[in-house]
């Protein structure tokens, strides 16, 4: 999975968990919790729908460091790879 | 002969905008039915029919707003007495000219916040799901035309076949029948619904043929996936929006200062250690799915649930100067709203969920509460409430009781503390629990037992 689409799939995940987020002017920067006000259970539901569209799914121990936009971009663009081959052997 | 009123539905409401009838003259309605959507200050609720019976008359347009107790609908308890009290009814609604709807909306109310707020995605809302379950539609198969694609009435009601509607003609005979969709399209464009073929049952005018009668369609509003972004309708969204978050600030303003006013309130703080629990939780999600994972607020939520079972005076109302215990237990959840303000509606016997069903109850809940569509039950029965800061980082919170309730019990921040145990020192996870509670039902005492009970119960998680 290239970047790109790892963007596209977080993006419109954000999108639909925080639909107030504007999504296209937003800053890959922006942190989850404090920038854009995501709780426990909207990280949740974004990693949800990010797994629904790429099949990444995240284990709880990897949340840590997935605290903004352009880390969880990375992270799902370097595992989506990973998965499709554990999932589709 | 029944009167619906306009319920309370909760301690600070004064009036509700009635945003949608589910029934027409003519439906029968047994207890427990929901029958309309009333937008409060805080929120959309469904609220249910307290009687049985034949709805006679609706008395009050959809986007009216009326004081708490304001007859909304006359119900007939026997289908014999509706053909007495229809049929003089129905007289007053025949219009002057013939061929206009007796009562238009006005454009503003008409855009209710049903379609200002958009659902986060497309749930199927519970009025809608209901009335698919009356009318034996299965919703897998109907297209959603709502905005990015929710299942609304009118798709419910196309996909029947024969609507049960038929005895509400005789009530409404002249005039031009149309969906509440379309009338509030209708307003919105300002279309004239006269000059609209309807392709609906019986004629009806359906939403889509108020799209389609809109000159130029560059985008039907029904399908767009951004309806804040649609140039017509923007400023409408944002000034709905903007004077509904005004509204719900006052209104919990009112419902604070009448709780700080009238509730002597205490306050207890104590540190929790969360290692067994975080450990627990850790290795049983480790498991699951995303979609199947309990986050610690459910574990919190669990243990404050049993406690107040076990300390019946944080659980019940503080009613006509005496304290009402609860038996069971509603736990309410205060949830954030995004748009600013927040709701703490109710998990409905929280101490007898397990931590699965709980956490699906949350999610469910926050969900709903957010897309602005709650039912009435949950927003009035929370026997005791808890607020959760801890997930935007602060330590400990001490809430303000939500009145007719006499405790409140807040969470901070799950994190890492320096911790002394056995004259070593070492690092834990920990939480702050605290409580307010109302002295006019308990002292200090009672109070800390409570808070000690919470933790007892999170040493042992697997229990939870």
């Amino acid at each position: 999975m290239t970047e790109d689409d790892a963007r596209a799939a977080v993006l419109a995940a954000i999108g639909q968990v925080a639909p107030d987020v504007d999504t296209d002017g937003l800053d890959d920067s922006a942190r989850f919790r404090q920038d854009l006000e995501l709780d426990s259970l909207d990280f949740l539901r974004l990693l949800e729908t990010v797994a629904g569209a790429t099949g990444v799914e995240t284990p709880e121990n990897d949340y840590a460091s997935l605290t903004t936009v352009h880390s969880l971009i990375g992270y799902v663009a370097a595992q989506a790879d990973r998965t499709q081959q554990t999932l589709y052997p | 002969m029944a009167e619906f009123l306009m319920p309370s539905l909760g301690a600070d409401m004064e009036r509700g905008k009635l945003v949608e009838w589910l029934v027409k003259p003519g439906d029968y309605v047994h207890k427990g039915d929901i029958v309309a959507a009333v937008d409060t200050d805080k929120t959309v609720m469904d609220v249910e029919s307290f009687d049985e019976g034949v709805v006679a008359e609706l008395l009050v347009e959809e986007g009216v707003t009326v004081p708490v107790g304001a007859p909304l609908a006359r119900i007939t308890q026997t289908p014999a007495a509706v053909d007495e009290s229809a049929r003089p009814a129905a007289k007053p609604h025949r219009p002057a000219k013939p061929g206009r709807p007796a009562k238009a909306p006005k454009p503003i109310e008409a855009a209710g916040p049903i379609e200002a707020v958009p659902p986060a995605q497309a749930p199927i809302s519970p009025p809608v799901r209901q009335l698919a379950h009356r009318l034996g539609v299965e919703l897998a198969g109907v297209h959603g035309s709502g905005p990015q694609g929710v299942i609304t009435r009118d798709d419910v009601e196309r996909a029947v076949p024969s609507p049960a509607a038929a005895p509400a003609e005789s009530s409404r005979p002249e005039r031009i029948r149309s969906s509440p969709r379309a009338r509030r399209l209708a307003a919105e464009l300002g279309i004239d619904l006269a000059g609209v073929v309807g392709t609906g049952p019986h004629g009806e005018v359906t939403g889509p043929d108020i799209t389609r009668a809109r000159e130029p369609v560059p985008a039907a509003p029904g399908r767009t996936r951004k309806p804040g972004k649609l140039p017509a309708t923007a400023t409408a969204a944002a000034a709905e929006s903007a004077e509904r978050s005004a509204r719900l600030r006052r209104s919990i303003g009112v419902l604070m200062a009448r709780s700080k006013k009238s509730i002597p309130h205490y306050y207890l703080s104590t540190t929790i250690d969360l290692r067994a629990a975080t450990a627990w939780l850790q290795s049983a999600n480790a498991q699951r799915s995303i979609a199947e994972r309990v986050v610690p607020a459910a574990l919190l939520l669990k243990a404050t649930a049993l406690a107040a079972r076990d300390i019946p005076e944080m659980n019940g109302f503080y009613a006509d100067d005496a304290f009402q215990p609860s038996s069971a237990v509603h736990l309410g959840v205060a949830v954030a709203l995004r748009q600013g303000g927040l709701v703490a509606p109710a998990i409905h016997d929280a101490d007898s969920l397990s931590l699965d069903d709980l956490m699906a109850g949350l999610r469910d809940l926050v969900g709903r509460a957010r897309s602005g569509r709650l039912q009435r039950a949950e927003m009035t029965d929370p026997t005791i409430t808890v607020t959760n800061l801890g997930d935007l980082g602060v330590e400990s919170v001490f809430g303000v009781i939500y009145p007719p309730q006499v405790a409140l019990v807040g969470f901070g921040r799950v994190l890492e503390q320096p911790w002394a145990h056995d004259g070593m020192l070492g690092v834990r996870t920990a939480v702050t629990a605290t409580l307010s509670a109302d002295h006019r039902v308990s002292d200090g005492l009672r109070g800390a037992r409570f808070l000690a009970r919470i933790d007892e119960l999170l040493q042992k998680p697997e229990e939870l």
